[in-house]
């Protein structure tokens, strides 16, 4: 599977439940450094997922309201992420990869980049 | 059972192990992904395997006038908290099932919780073992009754990383309040992210409800889903035990850094206030006790929406007691099942509401669009009867 967009480099990480309006797509979450910034259609890069346990179901509904990201990249693995990323799958038919990347391959990226992420990893468009 | 695989894939498991018990927190209701998702299992016919119960909802089912969202959206909320229960989940409506005698596993038990708090406190204060089982992958282990034997299930990944030392400058009654409990959760979360910390530098015997305190506010401004609490928690009963006497970083949290945390927590200037949030997470009957002699002889100002979040259990309880009739003579409002910042409750969402709690104050302005102030319990209790933004710094020390 492969998908394409723009780059959007969150500084911190990123609670979907609470962080993210899936009616929207946008980050809403008031303490984050990006707030107002809009996740729908992006390859959003953060350090780690965060906070609720609630962020699986807030993913698969903004797949399922065409709000999601094209892409998650992580530098630890996240399982909450995974999980809704797989549900979405599975009832919605549309992939949202979420991936692990060392920090150097993550800080290599930059902001506002089109890009393709596939199974070899994620190259400039 | 393709979920826990795919579980198992991504913490890299080598095998899956029991659990007895599940705490399932996909029954809140996000939108229609969450009943295109129950509709499969229901179609499957599953049923969970082990003794579920269920977190909060997105509606008092029990006080239906309190919910004031749009009916067709209350509709679909009730129906994903009735599908839950049709697989056989106890319908408790909490996000704080260890405050339920019957839902308290022991040290060492395999469980999978879902709920971020629930999580952290099930891990550190009760010693039993859970990964942050998402929404999803919650019900799907407590169907299959089996999880990935991965990270917080394993002994190694439970000693801490990182000790959290509180400065000489904290002051001592500074250590042994409850103001303390929420703004060193925040930093908590703050400094330690997804790893596990030991706070060293309070007293011990801290109360379950000054530790779940912690863990709300750690599982808000970080992914903590364990930390220990030097001569509090039951894998901490030293320093040496938490670390396993392995040389371990230790940084100072400073009283500044402290009353920055709190400080942050308040998201406007506000003097006026329109409503006081109390619960979050769900209260226990000790705090619900507390909020009772605060306030005895006195009333919330006519002007104070004041609403008190607790698990219908817990009300139970306080019916028996007296404690709720006290509190509603008081003009304080009782709600159950759901929580005032995740579903249009308070009449005045837009506030300024005055909170205790750290994680309501994190995420309702994001949720709800309010603004808000936050305070120690008491100062939201005086403030409540006060009608009015009451402060009272001296715990903090001087500025």
């Amino acid at each position: 599977m492969t998908v394409g967009g723009r780059t959007l480099v969150l500084t911190e990480g990123l609670s979907l439940w609470g962080g993210m309006d899936p009616a929207t797509g946008e980050l809403i979450d008031a303490h984050h450094p990006q707030r107002g910034a809009n996740l729908a259609g992006r390859v959003v890069i953060m350090p780690s997922g965060r906070g609720s346990s609630s962020s699986a179901s807030v993913l698969a509904e903004a797949v399922r309201a065409g709000t999601a990201p094209a892409a998650i990249l992580l530098r630890e693995p996240d399982l909450i992420l995974s999980i809704g990323a797989a549900v979405a799958a599975e009832l919605y038919g549309v992939d949202v990869p979420v991936a692990v990347l060392s920090p150097e391959e993550l800080a290599a990226i930059p902001d506002g980049a089109e890009v393709v992420v596939g199974p070899d990893g994620v190259r400039r468009a | 059972m393709r979920l826990v695989v795919r579980a198992a894939e991504v913490t890299g498991a080598e095998r899956l192990i029991d659990i007895t018990a599940a705490h399932v927190d996909s029954c809140l209701y996000h939108g229609e992904a969450s009943l295109d998702f129950v509709a499969r299992l229901v179609d499957g016919d599953a049923h969970v395997s082990v003794p579920t119960t269920l977190n909060v909802g997105a509606v008092d089912l029990l006080h239906p006038d309190l919910n004031r969202g749009d009916p067709a959206t209350v509709g679909r909320g009730r129906l994903l908290m009735d599908r839950y229960r049709a697989l056989g989940a106890r319908p408790t409506f909490t996000c704080a099932p260890y405050q339920l005698a019957d839902s308290r596993p022991a040290l060492g038990e395999q469980v999978a919780w879902g709920e971020s708090n629930a999580i952290a406190f099930c891990n550190s204060v009760l010693g039993a073992r859970t990964n942050r089982y998402g929404d999803f992958l919650d019900i799907a282990a407590a169907i299959t009754g089996r999880v990935p034997d991965a990270g917080l299930h394993r002994t190694d990944a439970r000693r801490a990383t990182l000790v959290l030392r509180l400065a000489d400058d904290v002051p001592a009654r500074l250590r042994n309040a409850d103001a303390l409990a929420p703004v060193l959760g925040l930093t908590l979360g703050r400094r330690a992210g997804s790893g596990v910390a030991a706070i060293d530098g309070l007293p011990p015997g801290q109360s379950e409800d000054r530790l779940k305190a912690i863990a709300a506010a750690a599982a808000s401004s970080g992914s903590v889903a364990m930390f220990h609490v030097v001569g509090s928690t039951p894998e901490a009963s030293t320093l040496d035990e938490a670390t396993r006497g392995i040389e371990t970083p230790v940084e100072e949290l400073t009283l500044a850094e402290l009353r920055a945390a709190r400080d942050q927590l308040t998201s406007g200037a506000a003097e006026s206030l329109a409503a006081i949030s109390l619960g979050t997470p769900h209260a226990s009957v000790e705090e619900l006790e507390r909020y009772a002699s605060l306030l005895a002889g006195r009333r919330v100002d006519a002007r104070i929406e004041c609403l008190v979040s607790t698990g219908r259990d817990v009300l139970a309880t306080a019916e028996e007691r007296g404690i709720a009739g006290r509190l509603r003579d008081a003009g304080v409002e009782l709600l159950v099942d759901t929580c005032s910042y995740i579903a249009p409750i308070l009449r005045h969402a837009a506030g300024p509401v005055m909170t205790d709690s750290a994680k309501w104050a994190y995420y309702a302005p994001g949720n709800i669009g309010a603004e808000v102030v936050f305070g120690s319990t008491e100062e939201c209790i005086a403030s409540a009867v006060a009608g009015r933004v009451v402060r009272d710094d001296g715990v903090w020390g001087e500025a």
